[in-house]
């Protein structure tokens, strides 16, 4: 078993499909020759040939209307988006086609798409390359939105979400590409849509994220002090929510900070704190706390690292739901 | 260096059938085999007259209210059904905006689904099984993306299948139309582009819509062939788009065909067209209706008859009449029906959602709302 990161345990996945399924194709902007601007599609082209691996024309839009084009007859288009900034484009295509076209013709055609984009801040990356859009998606109907944080979970979620029948976004966090690495099998494995994962149990708090953000809320861990049982999730999924592993946690540690890159007005915290006020209010021993970006622009780079839930402030919120 | 021509062209212009339903003997000769024979022209004639008919009925049950907003064809019955012809039942896919009925119906689509649809009910979507259409599209341009796409796939899989989309000349204003041109162009993917170019944009007109002299210009920049046909003849949509068809199957990629039609109606029935428009112009265009041509081409020929048109204006009433039946006597759809299809699985929030509307109102669980018999702690 290899040690590998998230960028190459991507590849390995969509490798691994593309041997197992015809009908999986990678279309996007440099995806091909150039093997993405990530590298994550590197070496697919010269493996799978020029018509399984497209170089598109520079277009969003484009790219995310042929693939539920593709979607529609047969194909199962893995498309990637070089940057969650230039989803805007292909916006309407994602909402207003890919999520609907199930519910309004009956399950008689359906999108089953996985649309690939890597998400965050973090990398020093310049303006619109660093924001987190999954709040946005996941408000829209008919749309599953995912993001692992670690390399085995990639590699399973990325099958379980080409092999789903519905459309996917498949959201990336670009600051975890190369700075982390783990054992992920040669094995065909997936990982269920939907389902959280306890990174560490704990009694006295929980605390809830995804993406980047697991690895700032290791960090700040490790600051606490060690009689301090902290209970981390990293949820994996963002939609469909696996609610149930975070109440079962809350009603148990009675105390939550939540953490997430994305702005705070109408972010994913909000919809989670108001599942713990609706199921477990009589249990919770402290206000539910949300460590997230600003409601403003996520600022340009010398500043990035003060926008996003850093771990000294995911330390501070643990800290101040504890002395509650 | 000279100064060099980088690129010239010119549009050519289709009229095969004259404003009299006269044939122009020159140009039927080249079509050979594939001109319209005497039969299909009858059952064109037929299917137009029927959906015009569609369009009367539909109009009224807008205006009764037993029916919401509805787009009528009226005056653009060619362009769908000589374009149609031209497309095989249960092979090809049609793509289309919202406006070309016709076509659907030719290709399959039992005639209720359309009126379902707009009567509110989103049945009318869920295309019959072997049926290859995509549902109507009421976003401005954005299915004929879906079209290269449904092309490209056919390409991939080497399946013999072409995709037709018809769209507006307001489409072409649109950012997607050109991506959706430029992918097929740039994939060579077996797709024929539709512009059934009716004069107007809702309230705008051509001229407000484009700087261009044609639109089947635009297909220029796409490395496209592209024709300007006279949409509301029927020969002439036929033959271009069966030559399209046949560069599609060939392997040689997508076309372009400018319709040139009129929109007589409103844009839908909550448009007022006397806003805008010149009753003058109108009037131009009612003398150019497609269905009067015709009839006049099959008189020419004795094939047609007052007592055949008697005949079959009372076939039409019938057959409406009982699509209408059939749409008004669907009974309404279970509320549960929104839930169903959101996925092929439906996740645990939305079940709990579905389950629990109709007790608690609130869409929520009442046990874990804290509403039930076992409230949590």
């Amino acid at each position: 078993m290899a040690e590998l990161n998230l960028v190459q345990a991507i590849n390995l996945a969509l490798a691994q499909e593309m041997e197992r399924d015809d009908r999986v194709m990678i279309l996007g902007e440099d995806v091909g020759l150039n093997g993405g601007v990530f590298r994550v599609t590197d070496g697919l082209q010269k493996r799978f040939g020029e018509d399984r691996v497209v170089d598109t024309p520079l277009a969003e839009s484009g790219i995310l209307g042929t693939s539920i084009g593709l979607a529609i007859n047969g194909m199962r288009p893995v498309p990637e988006i070089q940057f969650e900034g230039f989803l805007g484009p292909a916006y309407d295509q994602i909402v207003h086609h890919a999520g609907r076209m199930r519910t309004r013709t009956r399950g008689a055609v359906t999108v089953p798409m996985t649309v690939r984009v890597p998400v965050g801040g973090g990398i020093h990356a310049p303006e619109l390359h660093s924001d987190s859009p999954e709040a946005i998606y996941s408000h829209h109907v008919g749309l599953k939105v995912v993001m692992p944080s670690t390399p085995y979970d990639a590699k399973g979620l990325l099958l379980a979400a080409i092999r789903d029948p519905d459309p996917v976004m498949f959201f990336e966090p670009k600051r975890v590409y190369r700075s982390y690495k783990e054992e992920v099998p040669e094995d065909d494995y997936t990982v269920e849509i939907g389902k959280a994962k306890i990174v560490s149990e704990g009694d006295d708090v929980t605390v809830i994220t995804w993406g980047a953000t697991v690895f700032q809320a290791l960090a700040a861990l490790d600051e606490l002090p060690e009689d301090v049982s902290v209970e981390l999730i990293d949820m994996r999924t963002i939609y469909p929510m696996d609610e149930d592993t975070i109440v079962e946690s809350v009603m148990k540690t009675g105390r939550c900070v939540i953490a997430h890159e994305a702005a705070r007005t109408a972010g994913m915290g909000a919809e989670i704190a108001t599942i713990l006020q609706e199921k477990c209010f009589l249990h919770l021993e402290a206000p539910v706390q949300r460590v997230t970006g600003f409601d403003t622009v996520m600022p340009y780079y010398k500043l990035e690292n003060h926008y996003l839930p850093e771990a000294p402030r995911i330390k501070e919120a643990i800290e101040q739901v504890l002395a509650y | 260096m000279p100064r060099k021509v980088a690129y010239k062209t010119q549009i050519e212009h289709l009229q095969i059938l004259d404003e009299n339903g006269k044939l122009d003997a020159k140009l039927a000769k080249e079509q050979g085999k594939h001109l319209l024979s005497d039969e299909q022209v009858q059952q064109s004639y037929e299917h137009m007259t029927i959906c015009r008919q569609y369009d009367e009925v539909a109009f009224k049950l807008q205006r009764s209210g037993r029916m919401g907003t509805f787009p009528q064809n009226k005056g653009q019955e060619a362009v769908a059904i000589g374009s149609a012809l031209a497309a095989r039942k249960g092979q090809d896919w049609l793509v289309s905006a919202y406006r070309e009925n016709a076509a659907l119906f030719m290709h399959g689509l039992p005639m209720h689904y359309v009126l379902t649809y707009w009567m509110g009910d989103e049945r009318g979507s869920k295309i019959p099984e072997g049926v290859k259409i995509t549902p109507l599209s009421v976003p401005i341009g954005t299915h004929m993306l879906h079209a290269t796409g449904i092309a490209w796939a056919a390409k991939i899989r080497k399946e013999d299948s072409v995709a037709l989309t018809y769209f507006g000349d307001g489409a072409t204003s649109e950012g997607d139309f050109h991506e959706a041109a430029n992918f097929a162009g740039v994939l060579k993917v077996p797709c024929i582009f539709i512009c059934q170019n009716n004069s107007w944009a809702i309230s705008v007109p051509r001229e407000k819509q484009t700087a261009s002299e044609t639109f089947a210009q635009k297909a220029l920049a796409y490395g496209m062939p592209t024709i300007q046909v006279d949409g509301n003849d029927l020969f002439a949509m036929y033959a271009a788009t069966r030559q399209a068809h046949e560069r599609a199957r060939k392997g040689e990629g997508p076309s372009f065909i400018e319709a040139v039609t009129y929109r007589l109606a409103d844009h839908t029935t909550a448009d007022d067209a006397s806003r805008y428009r010149d009753p003058k112009d109108l009037d131009a265009w009612k003398a150019k209706d497609p269905l009067i041509r015709l009839r006049k081409y099959l008189e020419s020929k004795d094939l047609w008859t007052d007592e055949q048109q008697e005949a079959l204006e009372a076939k039409a009433k019938a057959i409406v009449q009982e699509v209408v039946k059939t749409a008004e006597e669907m009974p309404k759809p279970d509320i549960t029906d929104i839930f169903d299809y959101t996925f092929e699985e439906l996740p645990e929030s939305l079940r709990v959602q579905r389950d629990t509307m109709r007790t608690t109102s609130l869409g929520q669980d009442p046990e874990q709302a804290g509403l039930g018999a076992r409230a949590a702690h």
